[in-house]
């Protein structure tokens, strides 16, 4: 049980936190079209007539994409559908070219399922705490929106129209903002590994829309906040805290939170109403006429199951068999890429206990301090053996690095537009 | 159950149709028209009765994953994509500023 | 020398083949047709430019005998079925101007059969309507005339009207259609034409404009049974591009057209005798059933329960799937923009869906948005689905008795333009049994079988089991064989 609480002055509140989270699937194509999923290109290059919605133009399933939200669903333990069906969410926005998202309400691919956070003392997690998954299902991405770059324009680019999404939907079953950000870090990593997701969260392949609402201590749930689209993981952990405290000052004062759509602002860390949203909820769900029902046979389904890694668990005891540090082998499966790198160090015959805490003081060490990534050093195995401090951030998703990149990218972003402009 | 102009001024927004008072009044007397004789499929027994899902017996085909396998389908046309928008700005659609 | 627009689809193939006549003197002969019927209105755009460059074409492939299926067959298109380089207009404001750079599936392959386009043809707005009233660009006038004397303009039926109206006119020897609801073969049975909707998914349907999904389906439309055999064969197949699509080979149609029936069962659905009927109708279907016996068919009372539910499912099911397949017509990417002054993104919305849309369409997106709505899903829509459910399953068991089905097409002759659009409901009954067959996905043909009293048309139904085509042709072609139907119009535009 977590001991997180916000202390109101009608006495102590519980938090109670769901996240939705959207993370893009690893996959060359689109979900229904052709068209290429890379990050980056000229806006509206990679847009096929079916993302434009140009008139009768129909959208044909990617397999890869069902294979990697299969994989996942199994990754997490979770019930596999294999009658699921593609339901129609209709609401007008600019970047949603349709008129309708393509998604699953009804009868979404992957249903039950749970991942395991792990203990962490100090960020208040006495134990490890099993989070329910309560579904997961396939969706399309819609377009991306610019407002900045007309005085009475705002821009479509439809790149990402389309483009495979799985929602990742957990049970409303952390109780802090710490459980909350160790969740998505799980997560990342377990998708990570699957190699369903590349989990980058700056290029926006991985976002949450965080649910959060309070209750005193045993009772009933308290009305929800949907914060959508928060791109890391301070960022989520920021929007609980913030948007707790904002629902039990709101219900100190004799208010009543209502349930809505909001927007964080990370430059004044705070959430806002959505106002432009508020209307958009009877969205009129109905199976996709264009999309017979999805079944899987067995056959499919073996082939996902038998493509699995290892996945962090697993290795984590496995490591944990040989001897190495609870520690070490968090460290060590943390991130797929330094697990994959150690698992060869150990097949080239080094001594776990050793390596471990070699790669995790020494290497990890030299590689922060030469700003380098394990992935960039993979097949060097001499590259840190300089002298190095071990690096305790380097599991720890490294927040503050990705928020400059981010501000890189937005400064980029702007020099661009100045050019063109 | 017969529906009054405020549910018909409802619906138009949900469906973004613009419509004017006499539209409403108009359109409350022909939709309750259709909507009260649509009503008698209540009185079918529908009990253990699936909703149709595929007319014709057929399996959903899943695609390859390749990018551009077939032009009509693939992207890298934008010149095709934007060659009737209305507003097309620097390889963009222009539409009226959003505020979010 | 004959009029070459006399000539059927499979005549004027044979007769070029034979060298009787050269490929670009029958474009002409048509294209001449289709520009001095202005007053029928039955084309939105025309291109006789396509059909004569198919022509030449044509003539140069007989030359180096390299000849296709349709060489220097010109045809219509109905405007539903994108054009890569014509305007699309699916008869909406909406998409007046809109030109895409892209061609549907069907039409790619009756180009690349040889076949050339005379030009795109009008149609009730976005195919929904029965008379081809809701038309933004005017209604098509029918070249049928009621032998009173008078001159009351008839509906060419809806909403393939234009189609209709051109063969019957003779300004194509063939076209092609879309039955969501009986749209193939309603307007077929108005104008004294063959036509045939084939098992759902038997044509694609990338790039015709959507109206109702699970029940959109391509067919052609034309003089005879022959000629609509020969044109599926060249519309239909397999297409990646469709996830409904059926992956099946198309059958040799034409070649294995037999009008002996024997060993045959037809079955005579007991629920589509409507009261009050039309008698002319009824003396249709009973000449009908004699024509079927004659051909060798044995004749069965069959029963299909739940007909009468089959409307009111349709009309739930397929508004609910047009409200959502029409959001793509927001203004943003293509079509009409009404953008008013300070308007922001919802406003233009509005406005452009306003203004882009007819009355008719309006009507059954408001209806398909509130029955999708939070609260009334269930009781509308999934009860549609069930019922849709029990009526297939309706047929299903008769099929058990019977290898056909004949029925009437509709319930009545054309009626005159302006007679029932003020009622929508009345209108919509003129489907009554063109639509349980669409909400099934079966193929269904119509069949010209005897003038009514006043000289008009009238159409017979034959409804086969899904991918039997060949037995509906057949069923079809018996009857031509025996109605003698050689009515033609007399020239008046």
């Amino acid at each position: 049980m977590s001991n997180y609480t916000i202390k109101g002055e009608t006495g102590d509140w519980e938090v109670v936190i769901g996240l939705e989270v959207h993370a893009q699937v690893t996959s060359n194509a689109k979900l229904f079209s052709g068209a290429a999923t890379a990050f980056g290109a000229e806006p509206n290059t990679q847009v096929s007539l079916v993302d434009a919605a140009m008139p009768g133009m129909l959208p044909v399933p990617n397999r890869e994409c069902i294979r990697q939200a299969v994989r996942t669903g199994m990754a997490i333990d979770a019930q596999i559908n294999k009658w699921s069906r593609f339901d129609r969410k209709n609401y007008f926005y600019a970047d949603l070219p349709q008129g309708y998202q393509i998604s699953q309400l009804y009868h979404p691919l992957v249903g039950e399922g749970s991942l395991t956070i792990e203990a962490d003392e100090k960020a208040g997690i006495p134990e490890p705490k099993r989070i329910g998954i309560e579904r997961i299902h396939v969706e399309q991405d819609a377009g991306k929106l610019m407002h900045d770059q007309h005085p009475t324009m705002s821009y479509v680019d439809l790149n990402r129209s389309g483009v495979a999404l799985m929602e990742i939907v957990s049970r409303p079953d952390m109780r802090s903002p710490a459980e909350a950000g160790a969740y998505v870090r799980k997560l990342r990593s377990i998708l990570r590994y699957v190699g369903s997701c590349d989990g980058n969260m700056e290029e926006g392949s991985m976002r949450a829309d965080v649910n959060v609402s309070v209750r005193k201590p045993g009772d009933e749930f308290g009305t929800r906040t949907e914060t959508k689209n928060v791109n890391s993981v301070r960022f989520v952990m920021a929007v609980i805290e913030g948007e707790a405290k904002r629902q039990v000052e709101l219900i100190e004062r004799g208010g009543t939170v209502v349930q809505e759509t909001r927007l964080y602002d990370p430059d004044r860390n705070e959430t806002r109403s959505m106002r432009s949203k508020e209307d958009a909820h009877d969205y009129r769900y109905f199976p996709d006429p264009d999309l017979l029902p999805l079944e899987l046979d067995d056959a499919f389904l073996d082939e996902c199951r038998a493509s699995l890694p290892e996945l962090p668990d697993a290795k984590r005891a496995r490591y944990l068999a040989e001897g190495i540090s609870a520690y070490n082998a968090e460290v060590l499966t943390a991130e797929v890429e330094a697990a994959r790198w150690f698992d060869a160090l150990l097949e080239a015959g080094a001594k776990p206990v050793a390596a471990a805490n070699w790669v995790t003081s020494e290497l990890f060490g030299a590689l922060n301090r030469l700003g380098r990534d394990i992935s960039d050093s993979a097949g060097q195995p001499g590259a840190g053996r300089r002298t190095a401090r071990a690096c305790r951030r380097r599991h720890d998703f490294g927040h503050d690095r990705q928020a400059g990149v981010r501000k890189d990218a937005r400064n980029r972003r702007r020099r661009r537009r100045d050019r063109r402009s | 159950m017969a529906i009054d102009q405020a549910t018909v001024r409802k619906i138009a927004s949900l469906a973004r149709i613009a419509i004017s008072d006499a539209e409403a009044a108009a359109m409350e007397g022909e939709l309750n028209g259709i909507l009260g004789w649509v009503e008698q499929l209540g009185e079918v027994d529908v009990t253990g009765v699936e909703p149709m899902t595929a007319v014709i017996p057929n399996k959903l085909r899943l695609r390859d994953d390749v990018i551009d396998a077939d032009p009509l389908t693939g992207g890298n046309r934008r010149d095709d994509i934007l060659a009737n928008a209305p507003a097309p700005q620097h390889g963009f659609f222009g539409v009226p500023k959003v505020i979010e | 020398m004959t009029d070459l627009t006399n000539l059927t689809v499979a005549q004027i193939r044979d007769g070029h083949r034979a060298g009787d006549f050269s490929a670009v003197e029958v474009a002409e002969a048509f294209s001449a047709n289709v520009a001095g019927a202005k007053a029928l209105n039955a084309f939105i755009v025309e291109t006789p430019e396509h059909a004569l460059a198919a022509a030449k074409q044509a003539d140069a492939d007989r030359a180096a005998g390299t000849l296709k299926p349709l060489s220097g067959v010109p045809i219509g298109m109905k405007d539903l079925f994108a054009t890569n380089g014509v305007q699309t207009t699916a008869a909406s404001h909406m998409l007046e101007g809109f030109v895409p750079r892209y061609e549907s599936t069907v039409s790619q392959k009756l180009w690349d059969a040889g076949a050339g386009m005379l030009g795109k043809l009008n149609l009730d707005q976005f195919a929904m309507g029965s008379s081809n009233e809701t038309s933004y660009f005017g209604n098509v006038i029918s070249p049928w005339r009621r032998k009173d004397g008078g001159n009351a303009a008839l509906a060419p039926g809806g909403s393939s009207g234009g189609s209709s109206s051109a063969i019957a006119a003779r300004l194509c020897p063939a076209a092609t259609g879309t039955d969501t609801g009986g749209s193939i073969r309603q307007p077929a049975a108005f104008t004294g034409i063959s036509g045939i909707k084939p098992t759902y998914g038997r044509c694609s349907r990338w790039g015709i404009v959507a109206f109702a999904s699970s029940l959109d389906q391509a067919g052609p439309m034309a003089r005879d049974v022959r000629d609509c055999a020969i044109m599926l064969e060249n519309m239909a197949g397999f297409d990646p591009k469709d996830a409904t699509s059926l992956d099946l080979p198309v059958p040799d149609w034409e070649a294995a057209l037999s009008s002996d029936l024997k060993g045959k069962t037809v079955g005579i659905p007991k629920e589509y005798r409507l009261e009050g009927i039309d008698p002319d109708i009824d003396a249709m279907w009973e000449a009908g059933i004699a024509m079927l016996k004659d051909a060798g068919a044995e004749v069965v009372e069959i029963s299909l329960p739940h007909t009468k539910y089959a409307l009111p499912a349709y009309y739930i099911i397929a508004p609910a799937e047009a409200s959502s397949n029409l959001a793509r017509y927001d203004g943003v990417r293509y079509g009409l923009r009404d953008l008013p002054d300070g308007a922001g993104l919802q406003d233009m919305y509005a406005a452009t869906r306003a203004d882009g849309f007819g009355p008719e369409v309006k009507r059954r997106i408001m209806i398909g948005t509130y029955v999708l709505s939070a609260g009334f899903y269930d009781a509308y829509y999934t009860q549609a689905q069930k019922v849709r459910t029990l009526i297939s399953r309706d047929f299903t068991a008769a099929f058990e008795s019977c290898d056909v089905i004949l029925a009437p097409t509709a319930p009545s002759a054309a009626f005159g333009l302006g007679e029932k659009t003020a009622d929508p409901l009345a209108m919509y009954l003129n489907d009554v049994f063109a639509v349980p067959a669409s909400l099934a996905g079966l193929p269904a043909m119509s069949v010209p079988a005897a003038l009514n009293r006043e000289g008009l048309p009238l159409g017979l139904q034959i409804i086969g089991r899904a991918f039997d085509e060949q037995g509906v042709l057949n069923a079809g072609l018996a009857i031509e064989e025996r109605a003698g139907f050689t009515a033609r119009v007399e020239k008046w535009w």
